[in-house]
């Protein structure tokens, strides 16, 4: 398959997490969601290290995923001690810092 | 052959991409993101980055994915009511994101490189293999993989300092009102069934909804 099938998958599945991080409200499908987008880049840079015959993409591709997981952590316990605080679950509620 | 395996695994991405942000149930949108992940490891193949392939469905579609369903069967709050969003601003982020991929796509396919229309570089015997991976690791990219390492143990000691339990800060440790005192959880419940709604806490308080709060708002 030409390259650039891969690219507009990897568009069309950036644009769905950024839509989903603009509807939803559970923090956690949110996470979900920057998770998509993170997958998304992760599909280009490896389309394009497969454009170029060059595995440096690959290896970008390698420490995103590093840093996806240090999100999911740190998001993950931020939720639960959202719980713990008995705080509503909703990123619409949690605005106290709003300016 | 490649390209049915490309159209089954990208449909299955995308399709995967659409349950995770539509499913109104935490717990399936996880399970749809493992879906996600699997078929674009099976991308990744296609791809000829097979060390990725092998570390997304182990690390991510296994290991993150399982934390996920933990943190989503402690909360437990698979059928819990949010407040209702304003559809307009619903519409409003379905332009933006509409826009955006309009804009992605004249990037992607007006770009006018060659290359990109091509089926990639000739392909070279070991391209992506553990040991070329390992091997850039150690040699090229040194830095940035000790500055993972960094990373991964910051995140790790912020996790440990956010979820802690805190005197006087949670609910649970205030010892002046028993109401709020941890009690013994009911059969059942803090797991899987739990979130996705099969199995109700009989002791726990009924959901109720707020004043002013519609009942089908919540997403």
């Amino acid at each position: 398959m030409a390259i650039d099938w891969y690219l507009v998958v990897s568009a069309l599945i950036f644009c769905i997490g950024a839509g989903g991080v603009l509807v939803r409200r559970n923090p956690l499908v949110i996470l979900l969601c920057l998770e998509l987008m993170l997958n998304a880049a992760n599909l280009a840079l490896i389309a394009f290290a497969r454009m170029h015959g060059n595995s440096d993409g690959q290896i970008f591709a390698l420490i995103v995923m590093v840093v996806a997981a240090c999100e999911v952590t740190v998001g993950l316990g931020l939720i639960v001690a959202i719980f713990r605080r008995r705080l509503p679950i909703d990123v619409d509620e949690l605005r106290e810092l709003q300016g | 052959m490649a390209a049915v395996v490309f159209f089954v695994a990208a449909i299955g991405a995308i399709a995967g991409a659409i349950g995770v942000v539509a499913l109104r149930n935490p717990f399936y949108s996880v399970l749809a993101l493992v879906g996600h992940l699997l078929s674009l490891a099976a991308l990744f193949l296609l791809l000829r980055a097979e060390f990725i392939a092998a570390a997304q469905v182990v690390v991510y579609a296994g290991a993150v994915m399982v934390l996920y369903l933990f943190v989503v069967s402690y909360i437990g709050s698979g059928v819990r009511q949010l407040t209702p969003g304003g559809s307009g601003l619903r519409l409003v982020a379905g332009g933006a994101v509409l826009a955006l991929f309009v804009e992605l796509a004249i990037a992607v396919l007006g770009s006018g490189l060659k290359a990109v229309s091509g089926d990639g570089a000739p392909y070279v015997s070991g391209f992506g293999s553990p040991a070329a991976i390992g091997e850039a690791l150690l040699t090229k990219f040194l830095f940035p993989f000790e500055v993972a390492s960094l990373l991964l143990l910051v995140a790790a000691v912020g996790a440990v300092v956010l979820a802690r339990r805190r005197r006087g800060t949670t609910l649970d440790d205030d010892e002046r009102d028993p109401a709020h005192w941890i009690t013994p959880r009911s059969l059942f419940s803090g797991t899987m069934a739990e979130a996705v709604g099969a199995i109700r806490d009989p002791g726990a308080a009924p959901v109720t909804t707020p004043a002013g709060r519609d009942e089908e708002g919540g997403w």
